[in-house]
């Protein structure tokens, strides 16, 4: 449902921090995005969310080409980034103001339900705990429709037990619409846990190294042999595409990319 | 005039940063407050008002008894006879009246440019690159300084009054505004683009409320120049108003009549600023909260 095609990302400084990345998510599927910092994560889920322009390359959903933010595509953010003077319920109806306001009423009170946070809908924003400020972000994401939903690093920001909580309703939110989420994270234990499939991503220029399915059954334990088995997987990919000279010229004496 | 501008913003956020320690002082004391809040505000006030008050009352003593003059520093009875006087011919009110209507249209006039060219500073580059350095170098100019001109202009009357008050409002105004709307999140203004918000909802919607805040403390900077440049303004030739009590008490030798009018400016004063941050605070009631819990 999203195709992204031989796409290339330049800043204007010349850094290259996307080229040529080719990937197909398909409906209602967990695609998570892992790798080191500055290997162009974060270009990627920008440019998916229509925020920044390619240099090169396409990317279409349901073949429509995505250049700006796109109705079809919703994000969240590392930060909570909810506006301080709404409180939840608004922040969470933040994108739906073209709605009748009963219909807009109705989705919110759903996408609360479904983070759990029906009984902080009138709260501000800074009365919420920072897990609790990450969920109004997911609902009001939610709430406008979305059939793909970016995440980048949503829970890099909390607290181990938070974070499971997180996973558990993002992936009941998942399992009850059919929703396709692109998740990064630099936590390889979450992209286990959530992902159908791993896309492991190397710097310079920031390119996809491997590509891991999982092909675990839900819900996952944490300590089950399979999920270690990928986990060992995912860190030898990953340890991989740490070391970019190693595999690209394998003439080069060993420890020159000391 | 820079410096006195720094200095009252300086002041603006002492208010400020004032009411943020005295709203959040040692746990223990902030619970019991938080139990007695009538007590907790009438213990602030109290304190506040122990020096000044002891101070009045030492004077009035000293006067009494006869261990001090009182004509060039009258004791606060003469000064309240002399508020009560002033009253009973009816001059009270007319000063204050003139004096608060010249401050207002003055304001209303400064601070309505000064958020029109603050906005559009702030919002259009081009716009700031065109106005924004004549205004920076109009802004180095004391303002007294157009009162020659000024009078030239628009008369000794109240035009010229009205725009010397006005332009010392601009300013802070302007700056602030500007300033707000250039220092806005990026971050919002991101949430409002994935949410395909048009220019002029973003506007509305993140824009506005984001520099509510800033905007309101550089009106309440604007509001305090505005007094300090009514008093400049009448000054310079008035027959009405409390600066024409100033100037009429120096020049017939009546310490009482220039303390009244100064204690009515202090007053005065303070009931704008304060009826300014009443009707502005329900558009910032959410920052108050978070300064609550400070
Ligand atoms: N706006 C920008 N201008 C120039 N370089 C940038 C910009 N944003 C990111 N980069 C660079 O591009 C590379 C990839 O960045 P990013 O996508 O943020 O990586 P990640 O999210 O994987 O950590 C980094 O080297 C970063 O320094
Ligand atoms: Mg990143």
């Amino acid at each position: 449902m999203l195709a992204i095609e031989r796409l290339s990302k330049t800043y204007a400084d010349g850094k290259r921090a996307l080229a040529e990345v080719d990937l197909d998510v398909r409906r209602g599927e967990i695609v998570a995005i892992v790798g080191g910092s500055g290997c162009g994560k974060t270009t990627l889920m920008r440019l998916l969310a229509g925020l920044d322009r390619p240099s090169a390359g396409t990317i279409a959903i349901d073949g429509e080409p995505v250049r700006d933010p796109h109705p079809k595509i919703g994000v969240v953010f590392q930060e909570p980034r909810l506006l301080p003077w709404l409180d939840v319920a608004r922040n969470v109806g933040f994108g739906l103001s073209r709605l009748p306001a009963a219909e807009r009423a109705a989705r919110v009170a759903d996408a609360l339900a479904r983070v759990g946070l029906s009984e902080h809908a009138e709260r501000l924003p800074r009365d919420l705990s920072g897990g609790q400020q990450q969920r109004v972000a997911i609902a009001r994401a939610f709430a406008a429709g979305p059939e793909v939903l970016l995440l980048d690093e949503p829970f890099s920001a909390l607290d181990a037990f938070t974070r499971a909580d997180l996973h558990a309703h993002l992936l009941s939110l998942w399992k009850a619409t059919g929703l396709t989420i692109v998740i990064v994270t630099h936590d390889v234990a979450e992209a286990v846990m959530l992902a159908d499939r791993v896309i492991v991503m190397r710097p310079d220029p920031g390119r996809i190294h491997d590509e891991i399915e999982v092909l675990l059954a839900r819900p996952r334990e944490r300590a089950s042999p399979g999920v270690e088995a990928v986990s060992r997987t995912l860190y030898a990919a990953l340890d991989e595409a740490r070391r970019p000279a190693a595999r690209e010229s394998e003439q080069e004496p060993a420890g020159l990319w000391w | 005039m820079s410096a006195g501008e720094g200095s009252l913003a300086a002041r603006a956020q002492d208010a400020v940063s004032g009411e943020v320690s005295g709203d959040a002082p040692a746990s223990a004391a902030r619970r019991l407050s938080r139990r007695l809040p009538r007590l907790g505000i009438s213990r602030t006030l109290a304190l506040a008002l122990a020096l000044p008050l002891a101070a009045a009352l030492g004077w009035e003593a000293a006067v009494a008894a006869g261990l001090a003059q009182g004509r060039l520093l009258p004791p606060p009875s003469r000064v309240l006879a002399t508020f009560a006087d002033l009253q009973a011919r009816g001059e009270l009110v007319l000063h204050v009246a003139t004096t608060l209507w010249r401050v207002l249209v003055g304001f209303g006039l400064g601070a309505g440019a000064g958020l029109l060219l603050g906005a559009l500073c702030g919002a259009s580059r081009p716009a700031r690159e065109t106005l924004d350095p004549t205004l920076q170098a109009l802004r180095a100019i004391p303002s007294i300084a157009w009162v020659p001109l000024f009078i030239l202009w628009l008369g000794i009357f109240e035009a010229s009054k009205v725009a010397l008050i006005a332009v010392g409002v601009f300013f802070p105004v302007y700056l602030g505004v500007c300033d707000a709307i250039r220092s806005i999140d990026r971050k919002l203004l991101e949430v409002s683009r994935v949410f395909r918000l048009s220019r002029v909802e973003t506007a509305r919607r993140i824009l506005v409320p984001a520099v509510l805040p800033e905007t309101i403390t550089a009106l309440r900077s604007g509001l305090g120049l505005g007094f300090m440049f009514v008093v400049a303004a009448e000054f310079m030739g008035a027959s009405e108003g409390l600066g024409y009590l100033l100037v009429d008490g120096q020049q017939m030798g009546k310490p009482d009549q220039i303390l009244a009018a100064i204690v009515a400016f202090a007053l005065l004063g303070k009931a704008c600023d304060l009826v300014l941050v009443a009707a502005t605070r329900p558009l910032v009631a959410w920052q108050d909260v978070a300064r609550d819990r400070l």
